[in-house]
């Protein structure tokens, strides 16, 4: 409390100082003359006695010096003083101002805007009350090279009684048809325990959620509602809850809608935005009354950890557990299958795969913040040397060089500070705008924001930078020679050697900086370049793919497409229909996994069903483990359509149905991994599932890049749709098609079969093929855009330095030229001095562009992390910037005229 | 006539003390009661006594309010405030211990 008054009083004297001064003064000078009147009485001439009174007194001036000190604000006021005086030099040269505060202002805001990115995804912790503690837990059979496999059943009721966890919730993403509210609409679900929301630890904003403990079977009659879909389906209806939805055909009651902004946390955009959580204990119709624990159908699940236990403890506990059950039950856990439980923590589930991408970009983005320091550092360093007599003068005068330093230092920060309020007050009103560019899959993305840790970053950064630029000249300026500074002055300054080492070894390291930023966004473009070269094997120009999906009841005896058999004729007639509409030439349907390069889907699938692991018959099959594959279900027709050449054998027809054997089509892939040197027509697999038939390949096709632009040679099997009973459709279209139209035509076409059935996702495949290299686009358009900043900024530095070496030697270039040198050696000379830095700046330059990128090989495709094209093209093109801005200069050095240059002082 | 610098640290306690005093005194009264009351010995360097009355004011041990003197001319008068009471009988203490240790020193045999 005693130093709170104190500081209020020191506060008091700061907003009154004039006053203080004042009052001061007068004090003193009442002290003076009543000593020199009591003087004067006791019989002391006039002036002897003012002389008397003050030596009695002291030096008044030291004094008033000291009791103004004491009060604390000499530092402030000294800061406001520099920055008076920052402001005015500024004034004096606005040009260099303004390309200073230009560059800091772009450079800060860049990095601001990408750290905001960074802040959102990586660093914020879940929105979820104790984050710590929530994992996601992850089976793993490495024995077969299968990754996140999904629990069953069974192992899920061993980790709730495990004692290691509060709450553990599988979590199964699906998609269902909503009928009811207006027309019919596909809606994301989640299928969870009812301990779900128990465990995030989030309450409804409307209603309730479920019981925690409810474990009856069968798919409870409640669900509860995401906030987007109450306002987009149900008018914001505030008795929703008196409401019932109809998904599936089934009828739920609405318990509760959660608050606006929660999302799920998912690995996938898909999987974030959940509109509807139905809930279950997964047992029971329609699933399995006693599940086995070999069925591992539930693909995902979190968990929170008991209160004080770490991951590492959870996971050397859960490790023991999975010990214990492998000896309790081998037949269904065996040692070459390596079963194994991971637990990770949730954050990594949510952002792990963009951590990369985004590290990349913050370190770009910094080293173009640091390139643009240095560029600034050698503008100071430029400016320092012509205000050399200045700061000579100052320091012979008396000026401490701590106060010197401290003064320079003053005027970068003020540089730099006046960049970062600018670069943040663009940043604010270009948010939305840059946004957009930001890849939708992007997880967190509405989190993102200019947060109070992102004003701190941005603040941190300017002072960091105006440090950093600053130095350099504030340290130069306090080391001044004072005799020999003064000396020069008479002379046109040429800056100390010392002075030119420092501004070349500047400009070397920015080279070299940019060097590597160059070189990684070249490598990103190889990679980006080949991926849109390579060659498809499939052609998507002219085919669009429109989604349906059939209603899957809780109860099997009322589902209309129950069967396959079933649901053939909804099929065919669907083919019939989408073939009259205008421009089709041809017509197809798949499951949504037919859709080629559907990144969205890719992921789904395995987030929703797991992997498709399959085992082969016989012992000449290559592997007798079960191996994961990737499936479609397709009819005849959709190879001709995405031209996929068959190569043996024939196509699914008519003869194959739900009685007939299932037939399935392979790629050469799967043919030569699993049957290499063999012909594998005849050969059967089956889904490694208990009950799975049989399935014999019929057909070989050429390999197509469906699964994976970046992997060629994925093993694909194709299987009949007329013999499965697969509810996620596509339909596919080729031929001349209004893009715009052919949707709703779809979509009345099958309505008019089925009017309760969603269509959506309606895309070219060109479209599709496009979004898969989204993220791979936005990294490198970023790490493009900030490398051509940096060569700019590069090229703007080199020419720097050598026009003011060029300024410099006018003198000596004069007498030479009077003297007989020819122009053309003076050219070269200039030049040689430019190409000398850039190709030291180039060597450091490629030493850790190499570092730099085996680091990012993770980001790239088909291009050598020490490519060696890339690595001469882009030091080439470096070295030609470099000469280019050097010839500027270097010309100017041959036009000289010496009769001025020697009168040039 | 000889005069002594006064000791280190111990203005601050000739000052409470003084106006501890007289109440309310400005800058030229308390120079010169100082030397006054110590009969000449004690010399202050006059100006001093101003820095160490900013800390003081900050502090808070005195508050300055300006008045007339009994010539009607402007004064800055000085008073003692609570805490500076306080702190003179810290001083004081602090002082009786420095000289009765001096005292001690210098008297032993």
């Amino acid at each position: 409390m005693k130093w709170l008054v104190e500081w209020a009083r020191r506060f008091r004297m700061l907003l009154h100082r004039r006053q203080f001064d004042a009052d001061l003064d007068e004090e003193m000078r009442l002290h003076l003359e009543l000593r020199q009147q009591e003087q004067i009485a006791a019989g002391m001439p006039a002036d002897e006695a003012r002389a008397a009174a003050r030596r009695r007194f002291g030096n008044a001036t030291c004094l008033k010096e000291e009791s103004h000190i004491a009060w604390g604000w000499e530092w402030l006021e000294n800061l406001g003083q520099d920055a008076r005086y920052g402001l005015r030099m500024l004034r004096k040269s606005p040009g260099f101002g303004a390309v200073a505060i230009l560059t800091m202002a772009l450079s800060i805001g860049a990095t601001t805007a990408i750290f905001s990115v960074v802040d959102a995804t990586l660093l914020r912790p879940l929105p979820y009350p104790e984050p710590e503690q929530l994992v996601s837990i992850q089976d793993d059979l490495p024995g077969v090279s299968a990754r996140d496999v999904g629990m069953s059943e069974p192992e899920w009721q061993d980790l709730r009684r495990s004692g290691i966890f509060e709450y553990v919730s599988p979590t199964w993403f699906d998609e269902n048809n909503l009928t009811g509210s207006s027309k019919p609409a596909r809606v994301r679900i989640l299928i969870v325990a009812p301990n779900y929301f128990a465990l995030l630890r989030v309450k409804p904003q409307l209603g309730h959620t479920f019981d925690p403990e409810d474990h009856s079977p069968g798919i409870l009659p409640e669900v509860v509602i995401s906030d987007g879909l109450w306002k987009s389906s149900f008018g914001a209806d505030p008795h929703i809850l008196d409401r019932s939805i109809r998904m599936d055909t089934d009828l739920y009651r609405i318990a509760g809608v959660m608050l606006p902004g929660f999302d799920a946390p998912g690995r996938i955009a898909e999987e974030r935005n959940i509109e509807i959580w139905p809930a279950t204990s997964f047992y029971g119709m329609p699933m399995s009354d006693h599940p086995p624990r070999s069925r591992r159908n539930l693909p995902t699940a979190i968990a929170r950890l008991k209160p004080g236990l770490t991951i590492a403890q959870a996971q050397s506990r859960l490790d023991a557990l999975v010990a214990s059950l492998q000896k309790e039950f081998p037949r269904d856990y065996p040692p070459q299958s390596g079963w194994a439980m991971r637990l990770v923590p949730l954050q990594e589930r949510v952002v792990g795969n963009v951590r990369q991408s985004l590290i990349l970009l913050l370190c770009a983005v910094a080293l173009v913040l640091l390139i643009g320091c240095v560029n600034i550092a050698n503008l100071l360093l430029a400016r320092a040397s012509a205000r050399g007599r200045e700061m000579a003068l100052r320091q012979a005068l008396g000026a401490a060089r701590k106060r010197l330093v401290l003064q320079l230092l003053t005027e970068s920060l003020l540089l730099s500070l006046t960049g970062g309020v600018i670069g943040l007050a663009i940043l604010f009103f270009a948010k939305d705008f840059l946004l957009r560019f930001l890849p939708e899959n992007l997880p967190r993305l509405n989190h993102i924001s200019i947060t109070w840790s992102v004003l701190l970053f941005a603040v941190a950064a300017s002072i960091a930078t105006g440090v950093i630029f600053g130095l350099a000249p504030a340290l130069h300026a306090g080391r001044a020679d004072l005799t020999d500074a003064l000396k020069e002055a008479g002379r046109a300054s040429t800056g100390s050697g010392e002075q030119t080492r420092t501004r070349r070894l500047l400009v070397v390291t920015e080279f070299a900086l940019s060097l590597v930023l160059m070189i990684a966004a070249g490598l990103l473009l190889r990679s980006f370049w080949d991926l849109l070269r390579v060659p498809l094997g499939f052609n998507p120009e002219n085919v669009m793919a429109v989604r349906t999906r059939l209603p899957a009841p809780n109860d099997p005896k009322i589902d209309l497409y129950g069967t396959a058999e079933k649901e053939a004729p909804f099929l065919r007639e669907v083919l019939r229909r989408a073939r009259t509409l205008p421009g089709v030439e041809e017509a197809a349907i798949g499951d949504t996994a037919a859709i080629p390069l559907d990144q969205s889907l890719q992921d789904l699938k395995r987030i929703s069903e797991g992997q498709y692991l399959v085992t082969f018959e016989g012992s000449d099959a290559q592997s007798n483990q079960p191996s994961v594959v990737e499936r479609s279900f397709v009819t005849a027709d959709y190879f001709h359509l995405m031209g996929i050449p068959l190569l043996r054998g024939r196509l699914f027809n008519d003869s194959d149905n739900d009685k007939s054997p299932q037939v399935a089509v392979i790629n050469e892939a799967f043919a030569r991994t699993y049957w290499p040197n063999q012909d594998s027509l005849g050969k059967r697999f089956k889904r490694n599932r208990e009950g799975s038939p049989w399935i014999t390949v019929i057909g070989i096709t050429a390999n197509a890049r469906t699964a994976s632009l970046a992997q060629c040679g994925v093993p694909q099997a194709y299987l009949d749709i007329y013999q499965t009973n697969e509810k996620r459709l596509a339909i596919f279209l080729r031929g001349h098609l209004d893009t715009a139209a052919i949707p709703e035509e779809v979509r009345t076409q099958v309505q008019s079969v089925d009017p309760t059935l969603p269509l959506s996702g309606a895309q070219t495949l060109s479209e599709t093929v496009s979004a898969s290299l989204a993220e791979r686009r936005f990294s490198m358009e970023m790490v493009g855009l900030f490398a051509v900043t940096a060569l700019l900024l590069a090229g703007l530095g080199i020419y720097g330095v050598i026009s003011y070496i060029v300024s410099a030697s006018t003198h000596e270039i004069g007498i030479r030229l009077a003297l007989g040198a020819q122009r053309r050696n003076i050219l070269n000379e200039v030049l040689r001095q430019g190409l000398q830095l850039a190709v030291t700046g180039a060597a450091a330059g490629i030493a850790g562009a190499l570092l730099v990128s085996h680091l990012m090989a993770g980001l790239l495709y088909g291009v050598w992390p020490a490519d060696p094209l890339t690595f001469a093209g882009v030091t080439a093109l470096f070295i030609g910037v470099a000469l280019g801005a050097c010839y500027i200069p270097a010309r100017r050095a041959t036009q000289i005229d010496p009769i001025v240059a020697l009168r040039h002082e | 006539m000889r005069r002594d610098e006064i000791p280190p640290g111990t203005l601050y306690l000739l000052i409470l003390k003084t106006l501890a005093r007289s109440g309310e005194m400005h800058g030229y009264e308390i120079a010169n009661s100082i030397q006054r009351i110590s009969q000449d010995v004690l010399q202050v360097e006059e100006g001093s006594l101003y820095p160490a009355l900013q800390r003081m004011l900050i502090k808070g041990w005195v508050t300055a309010e300006w008045g007339t003197t009994a010539e009607n001319r402007r004064a800055r008068y000085y008073r003692l405030t609570a805490a500076g009471r306080k702190q003179l009988e810290v001083e004081m203490k602090q002082f009786e211990r420095v000289i009765g240790a001096i005292t001690r020193v210098i008297e032993a045999v």
